[in-house]
């Protein structure tokens, strides 16, 4: 038992089962499944559909964080993201009423995750090349980058037209949402990549003693590039989610706040915001609980105001839990750890 | 030479009057005493706030919440005069309120040794959930003595005035230069900075003071609440959405270092100017738009962490 509890998924696992627990009691067919228009359709496949754009980033930002790193700027990026694809791709009712697209769909998608993944590289260069604390080089772009996304689009909401961009955040794919698929298959690279090969060990170990890392032979500077362009990287491949879902870019409010999401995802999943301790499946239950909290509160016809303080009961919760000291004050026996 | 440590001020210093002298060489009418001082009125709240930020900043913590406490204030002063209050009263209420939310926070870090990120973080999420649970709509104030002081000039010559909000701006400075340079709290707070364990080996009070830092955060952000609700005579769950990061930007472009202990009150003040400056200067060209502002305060902020890094490399080989 003791063992169980230990394990780092067990409280962010126990949490997401008590909610969904908790909002099946209020609704008791929040939990119920039905086979609708080909693909399945419920409550749990709506929070697992709108969650996924938060597990992408999160999955980017728990790298970030176990390499001692912060992120502030994806929220920033994702606008940046969505602002190019939408743009690129345009549509435009032709003669026919045929929506067609300005460039090639392929072409935009890749040209607006090729500038999210080189925003991700200027941040990683800052704080690798220019030194810099990870929240000072992140907040340059946070602030830059709304900017720059609101200039692209001229602060318009850009709508798209064109129906094939509308399958990443609305499509489904043998019966479940196309964004699941992408966020799962982002996992599973990830953990393979992390555990199958030296990467995760040197991840950790860059996040446990960065200057240890470094003598013991780790190329530092070059996996903490890679994994600031990755985190940018996922960024992008959120806002092209978010963008297809609401079928338009709005670079005023697409991913406002995401990057604080993104960072209570990774907490309440377990992962040290102090580095070199993370897990991903830690992060996808955070970003469960989250989407969970939300969908819960809408459900229960609570005003979604409440929403935010019930995030910041949550956050004070987990990380006074987190906190030695405080288990030493309440906990007593926790303290020794 | 110039000492080295007033060298970010000087640079801060010298980008101002670059920036009015630019805009005065452009524009007609910019060189008026006038357009100086609304820097000052439209900026009233930033100012008091990003003081604030100076002292936690100079600590090496942060405080994400004063943006969410601003609002908070906004909405709890208005529903206070709606429901009848003393307006004097309902001032020093928020007061005490801001400083109590703010030495929580510092009581939270301090105690349980928490990331300053996190739990202003949390305490952002916080106050703005329950601007939100006391209205979701904007609450005008029509209280007599708030439209009064709303509207007060003080003539400071060549036909030139001020707001009372400006003047209460002012005076933080004035304090905070005060504090920061001349009280031991002041002291204290730039040991902190520049080292925890070495200044509570030094014997100072660490754990008051860091407690002592966010409480004053918190009552600048209060009082940065009352001076915004002179200047848009409401109180609103919107109000001051993302100040926290102008405020952070004033205090770097001030020339405080974000790593803590290194830094001046004086230089945060010309951080304010200079954002005021940069909007200033794009409403009289009238042709750039809004989003021009971040970009250009985006690329200040990347050019003094730059300027910030080359000059700690320097001190570092000499020493």
């Amino acid at each position: 038992m003791k063992r169980f509890t230990q394990n780092t998924l067990f409280w962010p696992a126990l949490t997401l089962l008590l909610l969904l627990a908790a909002s099946s009691l209020f609704n008791p067919s929040f939990l119920s499944l039905a086979w609708r228009d080909g693909h399945l359709y419920g409550n749990v496949i709506d929070i697992l559909n709108r969650a996924a754009p938060l597990m992408i980033v999160s999955l980017g930002m728990t790298l970030v964080i176990a390499v001692r790193g912060l992120d502030i700027s994806v929220g920033a990026v994702v606008a940046i993201a969505a602002a190019v694809a939408a743009l690129m791709i345009g549509g435009n009712f032709s003669a026919s009423g045929e929506v067609a697209s300005k460039y090639p769909l392929w072409l935009a998608l890749g040209t607006a995750l090729a500038i999210a993944a080189a925003c991700g590289l200027w941040n990683g260069l800052l704080v690798v090349k220019a030194g810099m604390q990870p929240i000072v080089a992140t907040l340059i772009l946070m602030v830059a980058g709304r900017g720059i996304a609101q200039l692209l689009t001229g602060g318009q909401i850009i709508t798209v037209y064109y129906t094939p961009f509308f399958k990443l955040g609305n499509g489904f794919l043998s019966g479940l949402p196309v964004a699941l698929w992408i966020a799962a298959s982002l996992f599973a690279a990830l953990h393979f990549l992390l555990s199958r090969t030296a990467l995760g060990l040197f991840i950790r170990s860059i996040g446990g003693n960065p200057e240890a890392a470094r003598v013991a032979g780790v190329r530092s500077s070059a996996i903490t590039l890679c994994v600031y362009t990755f985190c940018g990287l996922a960024a992008g491949v959120a806002g092209l989610i978010i963008s297809s879902n609401v079928k338009s870019a709005d670079a005023n409010n697409a991913g406002q706040l995401l990057e604080l999401d993104a960072i209570l995802a990774v907490t309440l999943g377990g992962t040290a915001l102090t580095g070199g301790r993370f897990t991903l499946a830690g992060t996808v239950l955070g970003a469960l609980i989250i989407q969970t909290l939300t969908s819960m509160i809408y459900s229960l016809g609570v005003p979604p105001e409440v929403n935010l303080v019930v995030k910041a009961a949550l956050v004070f919760a987990v990380m006074l839990l987190q906190s030695p000291e405080f288990r030493a004050l309440f906990l007593g026996r926790g303290a020794a750890r | 030479m110039i000492n080295r440590r007033l060298l970010p001020l000087t640079i801060t210093i010298a980008l101002f009057i670059a920036m009015a002298a630019f805009g005065a060489i452009r524009y007609d009418g910019f060189l008026s005493p006038q357009v100086f001082l609304n820097l000052l009125i439209d900026n009233a709240f930033l100012c008091v706030v990003a003081i604030g930020m100076t002292f936690v900043i100079l600590s090496g913590g942060i405080d994400l919440s004063v943006g969410a406490v601003i609002a908070l204030t906004t909405m709890i002063a208005a529903s206070l005069l709606d429901a009848g209050w003393n307006p004097y009263a309902a001032m020093l209420f928020v007061l005490v309120f801001g400083a109590l939310f703010g030495a929580l926070q510092g009581f939270l870090i301090q105690r349980f040794n928490l990331a300053p990120f996190i739990v202003t973080l949390a305490g952002m999420f916080l106050a703005r959930g329950c601007c939100y649970l006391i209205s979701t709509e904007s609450i005008p104030i029509d209280d007599r003595t708030f439209a009064a002081i709303a509207q007060a000039r003080i003539p400071v010559g060549f036909g030139s005035s001020l707001t009372i909000g400006a003047v209460i701006a002012l005076l933080v400075v004035a304090a905070a230069m005060r504090i920061a340079h001349s009280t031991e709290f002041g002291r204290t707070v730039y040991a902190i900075g520049g080292g925890e364990s070495s200044a509570r080996l030094m014997g100072l009070s660490v754990t008051r003071t860091k407690i002592g830092v966010y409480l004053l955060s918190g009552l600048c952000a209060a009082l940065a609440g009352i001076v915004m609700t002179f200047y848009m005579l409401s109180g609103y769950s919107l109000h001051a959405v993302g100040l926290e990061l102008d405020a952070i930007a004033a205090v770097v472009i001030g020339g405080t270092l974000l790593a803590g202990g290194v830094g001046y009150v004086a230089g945060t003040l010309f951080g304010v100017l200079i954002l005021g400056i940069i909007q200033t200067l794009l409403a009289f060209d009238g042709t750039l738009s809004s989003w021009w502002t971040k970009i250009v305060v985006g690329a200040l902020l990347l050019l003094f962490c730059l300027l910030q890094r080359l000059f700690e490399g320097h001190t570092r080989k000499k020493t």
